[in-house]
């Protein structure tokens, strides 16, 4: 199947619709070997470098008395053990910290590339992104759920729980492991790279639409206007969802972890 | 439209659900790279920072409840030393009111016995000296009147009754003429006498 993109550059006409060719970009280093690097592989890397430069700028000689970056960094780690962690995990959510902290800043800033200029893509609109975390969440939470209540009890906890006649659990318990075990992982997922390339495909499709409209002969300029306002819009808005997006997954994953590590739910 | 140029080979649209093995490799050693960051630099530091504020501030606190617990017993000791000095003060006046009092009417009573006694002396100076005039005085007069009255009669009388009595009278004769004659400092003397 052809992609739209590739169909309407054929025509030459001055409108491309965005498509999903947009998630596959070309390799540039090490083309070929599975250490392949594209564009997005390298804001990867560099997302996951200012993060790091932050945050080490932010404690490499901590005060105190938070002064400047510190007061940031303090702010940044605040913000998800408060939100996230105390919430959802409370006390024994500090040995979760790390993970769940780190997880929810470095998705941050591969959501954000999405509206940075010269990036104009979120690392997080490849799967693999998603994937990654989903999966590494569905061993965090069921090692965890193992560890804490044994591999039996921590089975019929999630597939047989307490306190329904038994007949049900003829119904009650391929739910419960599909949604447990299958879904969760994949909604992890597919929510948020939903959510990455819907936001992508949106700001292509009005940004593209007001240079072909300016382009365009005539009244037709005039409708320049609105869709860069949408466009712009559009970009503040993927802000908010870069912000929600990284809050709801590092959120649910802390969810995961207690629901499995709690004794009986 | 470079943006939109950027795919390369046209792919499948499911093929945006098939990771690619680099994009997982990468998007790894990202994830680790920050994790190994938040677990080894980050939060033990940010732990550390936390404790010793906290350790700063509650140190701050139960200084300054010990500081105002100081300054409550200093007050009250300072209250204590006050009431006390006032009571001191109070008795120290009316232990003086009395004092006065009675040091007033001792001084008194001293000056009086003072006056009292200096008044006996100098009567008493006056009384000898006038008994010592008298005495002597009484002495010359005899022996003026004896040489006298021996020189007229040519004879001694000197041992006998008749003539004490003789010049007795002529003594109080004198006396008589001193009174008559009336004169000033003597004439009183002699009256008084």
């Amino acid at each position: 199947m052809l992609t739209a993109s590739a169909l309407m550059a054929a025509e030459g006409d001055g409108f491309t619709p965005p498509s999903v060719g947009e998630f596959f970009p070309g390799e540039l280093i090490f083309v070929g070997t599975p250490f392949a690097m594209t564009r997005i592989n390298l804001m990867g890397l560099l997302m996951a470098g200012v993060v790091s430069l932050f945050f080490v700028a932010a404690f490499a000689r901590p005060k105190l008395v938070p002064r400047g970056v510190q007061n940031l960094g303090e702010m940044a780690i605040d913000v998800v053990q408060k939100n996230v962690i105390d919430e959802a995990l409370g006390e024994k959510g500090r040995k979760y910290a790390p993970y769940l902290i780190s997880m929810f800043w470095l998705l941050f800033a591969f959501n954000i590339t999405g509206i940075l200029p010269t990036m104009h893509l979120a690392v997080s609109s490849i799967i693999a992104i998603p994937l990654m975390f989903a999966v590494i969440a569905w061993f965090v939470f069921n090692i965890q759920g193992i560890r804490a209540n044994g591999f039996l009890h921590y089975l019929k906890n999630n597939l047989f729980p307490s306190g329904i006649p038994w007949p049900i659990y003829f119904l009650v318990t391929p739910i419960e492991f599909v949604s447990t075990f299958i879904l969760r992982p994949l909604t992890l997922t597919i929510r948020l790279l939903a959510n990455m390339m819907a936001g992508h495909l949106l700001l292509v499709l009005f940004f593209s639409a007001t240079s072909a409209l300016l382009l365009a002969d005539g009244f037709l300029k005039v409708f320049a206007i609105p869709s860069f306002l949408m466009g712009f819009a559009f970009t503040l808005f993927e802000i908010l969802i870069a912000i929600l997006q990284a809050y709801i997954f590092t959120l649910l994953t802390a969810v995961y972890i207690e629901s499995a590590t709690s004794e009986e739910h | 439209m470079r943006l939109l140029a950027a795919g390369g080979d046209a792919p499948e649209g499911s093929a945006i659900l098939f990771p690619a093995a680099y994009d997982l490799i990468w998007g790894g050693l990202s994830f680790v790279i920050v994790l190994l960051l938040f677990w080894k630099f980050v939060l033990p530091r940010m732990k550390k920072v936390m404790e010793e504020r906290s350790e700063l501030i509650e140190g701050g606190i139960a200084r300054a409840e010990t500081a105002q617990a100081e300054a409550e017993k200093a007050r009250e000791e300072y209250r204590a030393a006050l009431t006390q000095a006032r009571e001191e003060a109070a008795a120290i006046r009316a232990q003086a009111q009395s004092d006065r009092a009675s040091i007033v009417e001792e001084a008194r009573t001293e000056a009086r016995n003072a006056a009292a006694s200096v008044t006996a002396q100098a009567e008493a100076a006056l009384a000898a000296e006038r008994a010592a005039v008298s005495t002597q005085l009484t002495r010359q007069v005899g022996e003026v009147a004896i040489t006298l009255a021996t020189k007229i009669v040519g004879q001694s009388l000197s041992d006998d009754a008749r003539v004490r009595a003789t010049v007795d009278d002529f003594l109080e004769t004198l006396e008589a003429q001193a009174r008559d004659q009336a004169r000033d400092g003597a004439s009183d003397r002699g009256a008084n006498a």
